[in-house]
């Protein structure tokens, strides 16, 4: 029984040390803000450890985590206690952080700066969509996950995840050829 | 593909393949962008704040001095309630003074009263029974 608890929390051990980086990313991208997305995280693996036993592998570690992290996410937002905070967030965080961020390359300075210009449009094309139109995309263009695998972390339906996908898109789109 | 495996990836979004060039180009750029901005906040050094030995000393001044105005401030209470209680006291027994003192002084009057009542009632029923006498002495008078 201890053998078998031991082996369960060094699997667990193992499966944070894979997949907390790609959740961090997933959260900090969503909510923009590092001390969350931090709390967010370890909220995740607080609770995935506390339902370990009951995990069965029906989809992979990294779906399972990224469900529940979708849904700590969800449930952040929906607390009405932190509406206020989120209200000021909103107004007081910097659209563009992401494009301060973005590796120079080789390229010129004028190439860097349309860069950043570009990554800034994108990032607030994605924060003007819906939750789950920027869950789907983040999912689909920043972790790359396949749409069978979003509608598995989402819990909707593959043709739901690509509808959601389409309209973000569409929204990207022309937040980027507004630029033009 | 699944996640593992695409997250060692960083560049590329050849499964993106149907958007049109530069949108391409901007969600690569954009994924870079957020990927280099999780390392730097995932690999920042976090500092844990020690509290000195002078804070410390600190912490615990402020807690006694917390203690010591609490209790002046109950005993200080506790003192004022007392005295309340002290006056109150004093204030019905002043009160239970005066009341007896009015008490008594209103049998006294009464007394006087009566007392007077009794000698104006002496007074007015004497000479009527004096009448006789008084009649010799004036008799004796005009002899």
């Amino acid at each position: 029984m201890a053998m078998a608890e031991e082996i369960g929390a060094e699997e667990f051990s193992a499966v944070v040390a894979r997949h907390r980086v790609q959740i961090f990313r997933f959260l900090l991208a969503s909510t923009r803000d590092v001390d969350l997305a931090e709390t967010l995280t370890q909220d995740c693996f607080l609770k995935a450890h506390r339902n370990w036993k009951s995990f069965r592998g029906e989809s992979s570690a990294m779906t399972w985590l990224m469900r529940i992290a979708i849904n700590l996410q969800k449930d952040h937002w929906r607390n009405r206690r932190m509406q206020f905070w989120r209200h000021a967030r909103t107004n007081a965080v910097d659209m563009g952080e992401a494009s301060e961020w973005l590796p120079s390359g080789e390229r010129s300075a004028e190439q860097q700066l349309l860069a950043r210009e570009r990554v800034h449009q994108v990032s607030k094309a994605v924060e003007g969509l819906s939750e789950r139109q920027r869950t789907v995309f983040l999912l689909r263009y920043m972790e790359e996950a396949e749409l069978s695998e979003i509608a598995r972390a989402t819990g909707l339906s593959e043709g739901t995840v690509k509808a959601h996908l389409s309209r973000a898109v569409a929204k990207v789109r022309a937040e980027l050829g507004g630029r033009q | 593909m699944n996640f593992n495996e695409k997250a060692g990836r960083v560049s590329g979004v050849s499964n993106i393949a149907d958007e049109p060039d530069e949108l391409d180009e901007a969600l690569t750029e954009f994924r870079l962008s957020v990927y280099a901005w999780s390392e730097a906040a995932y690999s920042r050094t976090r500092t844990a704040v020690v509290p000195g030995r002078r804070r410390i000393w600190r912490l615990a001044a402020g807690w006694a001095l917390g203690c010591v105005l609490v209790a002046g401030g109950g005993s200080a209470g506790v003192w004022e309630h007392h005295q309340h209680q002290q006056e109150m006291r004093i204030t019905a027994a002043r009160v239970a003074e005066q009341q007896r003192l009015a008490a008594q002084q209103q049998l006294w009057q009464e007394d006087e009263d009566l007392l007077a009542k009794v000698d104006s009632d002496v007074s007015r029923q004497v000479p009527a029974a004096m009448e006789p006498l008084g009649q010799l002495m004036v008799g004796d008078e005009t002899r």
